[in-house]
């Protein structure tokens, strides 16, 4: 503990400026921060752009139209540039198709599993009883399961559930939505109440107390005080699970046996047979796939960082 | 973060102890609000994942071709014996598992580790860096097997043209040879796997209490020095979390494998042979849950290991 301890403290925080200026109080840890970091540097530098490559490539190809490639060869600037392989995927290669499955499927999920695993981490954090942490435990360690291990039974389950035929055209839950919004909820309740239930247990038990004074039942303390106070830690499940949820590959594959009712994810699977060797539709057909989740990651980078760390701060 | 910390299970009951003498009780409203609470939640969990869980135990230890259930017969341990001694995709496929948990715990994490240990420094653009790492994490394995493909196809990717073997016989197809597929699909998988590790080690690095750092550095500790006896053994919440994440996502390994040929010729992986048993031709019920157990219990180790660190009594105080 040095004297320049307060000075420093807030340098080291996180802000650039901060450590800048602590850099100018000539520190001997400090002076070294100073320096122009050229390896450093060079180093990222390379590593970015090996990391853009993939996808760079991607797009140049799913850019250009597939008889300019044939003309001047995979590795050429030859020819237009244009949207076309996007369109013709997403009306003849039913991506628009995908993309609302996708919808169909991650909307439903995302909202069952925030409503369920708000309330029963409101219940193990807020109200003390006696398996609290042993229902905790088992949630968190379902979440952690490969899905694998329960695929068999639960596809013979959904299989051999009847369903009228006016509800599924299988007759049963296979290649249904609902079974992939079913599991894909249940597997990641775990996950979201034991991140939940750590932040409602941060927040004071006299909020809920002055509440149960005044005689606010358990739904009202539930609903009305700590929900609303969860918004952010909402807001970062939220983000974290649509982007989960869309990514999802495997539930989809093993439940539902038509080819238009995958969502993108999986759907991104069929390409290679799709599109045969049109590799710019491929290209493009793989960007539609990727923008959603992209886009969300841009306009929401703060809760979807935030609720990766929420996820990992304790442990 | 530090809250959060202090808020384990303990210290709830610490702190719950005296809230239950002030005589709190619930009326019956209350009870039958709380019962549909937990017990919505409880129902789906025990439904969709433990009771499946332990039905693949017990099936693993039947003969059944999965059409109605008057045909499941008892097999003993003969599924067992059958993966063990008569099926051949079994042995590669536990060593690519080892091979994929090393590669990512010796390869991917450290290097996602090392990103982050260079970008926490504050150095111009750090943002950037950031979104150009972390992008991939985005992306679903599957998806990344897709864009791969078109990086390492064998007439057509880039690879093999910036290689200069692009059109000659030497062109390598590095997704359907079965001698460096593995390898070609780590290397597309660390590519998600170092910008996630990077994440949560930045965010690690901001909790460490800086004045740490200092008094490490005012005893004469030169930076790495400074880094791996202070600053890495002071994140260790951060540290178990990888750990578990490496060895889940190296069991869980599956839709990178499947998009590029369904977890065969030389892609063979435990999670891979248990989806071919159960779907395709001839479903062998019975082999396919035996390979799903063992799968469980080799998962059931950074499991019971994650959540003895997050639900134990808290040593560290």
């Amino acid at each position: 503990m040095s004297i320049a301890q307060p000075t420093d403290a807030p340098a080291a925080g996180s802000s650039p400026a901060g450590r800048r200026t602590g850099a100018g109080s000539g520190q001997p840890a400090n002076t070294k921060r100073g320096k122009p970091h050229y390896g450093i540097h060079l180093f990222l530098i390379v590593l970015a752009v090996m990391w853009l490559i993939p996808l760079v490539w991607t797009i140049f190809t799913a850019l250009r139209p597939k008889a300019d490639t044939d003309k001047y060869g995979y590795f050429s600037f030859g020819g237009s540039f244009n949207f076309d392989n996007f369109t013709q995927a997403w009306t003849q290669g039913g991506f628009a198709q995908y993309a609302w499955n996708s919808a169909l499927i991650t909307i439903p999920s995302v909202v069952l599993v925030l409503f369920f695993a708000s309330m029963m981490a409101f219940a193990v954090s807020r109200v003390s009883w006696k398996f609290n942490v042993t229902l905790l435990i088992m949630f968190t360690a379902g979440n952690l399961l490969p899905p694998q291990v329960l695929a068999a039974p639960l596809f013979e389950m959904f299989k051999l559930l009847p369903l009228p035929y006016s509800v599924s055209d299988s007759g049963s839950l296979l290649n249904t939505y609902i079974s992939v919004i079913a599991v894909d909820t249940a597997f990641q309740i775990g996950f979201v109440t034991f991140v939940l239930s750590n932040y409602m247990k941060a927040l004071s038990p006299e909020l809920t107390e002055a509440a149960l004074v005044d005689g606010a039942g358990i739904w009202r303390q539930y609903w009305s005080i700590i929900l609303p106070l969860c918004r952010p830690a909402l807001a970062a499940m939220g983000t974290l699970e649509v982007i989960f949820i869309y990514n999802d590959f495997f539930w989809p594959l093993l439940f539902l046996q038509s080819g238009d009712r995958l969502p993108l994810t999986t759907a991104v699977n069929n390409l290679q047979g799709q599109f045969l060797s049109n590799y710019n539709l491929i290209a493009a057909g793989a960007m539609i796939t990727a923008i959603p989740a992209l886009v969300i990651y841009l306009l929401l980078q703060r809760h979807f960082v935030a609720g990766l760390t929420l996820g990992s701060s304790k442990g | 973060m530090s809250t959060l910390s202090k808020t384990s299970p303990g210290g709830v009951r610490r702190t719950a102890a005296p809230r239950t003498g002030r005589v709190r009780r619930l009326s019956r409203r209350d009870k039958w609000v709380l019962s549909f609470m937990v017990g919505v939640p409880t129902l789906i969990q025990l439904v969709l994942v433990w009771i499946p869980t332990l039905l693949s135990a017990a099936l693993s230890f039947t003969r059944w071709n999965g059409l109605s259930l008057d045909d499941i017969k008892p097999a003993g341990i003969s599924n067992y014996e059958f993966i063990a001694e008569n099926y051949p995709p079994f042995w590669p496929a536990v060593q690519h598992n080892v091979l994929w948990l090393v590669f990512l715990a010796v390869i991917a994490t450290p290097l996602g580790l090392l990103l982050a240990i260079l970008l926490d420094q504050n150095i111009r653009g750090t943002k950037i860096y950031q979104s150009i790492f972390f992008t991939p994490v985005m992306l679903s394995l599957a998806l990344i097997g897709v864009i791969w493909q078109l990086f390492y196809n064998r007439d057509s990717g880039l690879l093999n043209f910036l290689l200069g073997t692009a059109g000659t016989p030497q062109a390598v197809d590095w997704f359907g040879d079965s001698g460096v597929n593995i390898w070609a699909a780590l290397i597309a998988a660390t590519w998600r796997h170092a910008g996630y590790v990077m994440i949560l080690y930045l965010a690690g690095l901001k909790g460490v209490d800086p004045t740490l750092r200092e008094a490490a550095q005012i005893d004469g500790a030169n930076a790495v020095q400074t880094f791996f006896r202070v600053i890495f053994p002071a994140m260790r919440p951060v540290n178990v979390i990888i750990i578990v994440i490496t060895v889940i996502e190296s069991l869980r390994a599956f839709d990178i494998v499947y998009v590029i040929n369904r977890g065969t010729n030389g892609l063979e992986l435990i999670s891979a042979l248990v989806i071919q048993n159960l779907v395709g031709e001839g479903q062998v019920i019975g082999v396919g849950s035996a390979l799903a157990v063992i799968l469980l219990v080799i998962s059931l180790v950074p499991i019971t290991f994650y959540l003895s660190r997050a639900f134990g009594k808290d040593k560290e105080a």
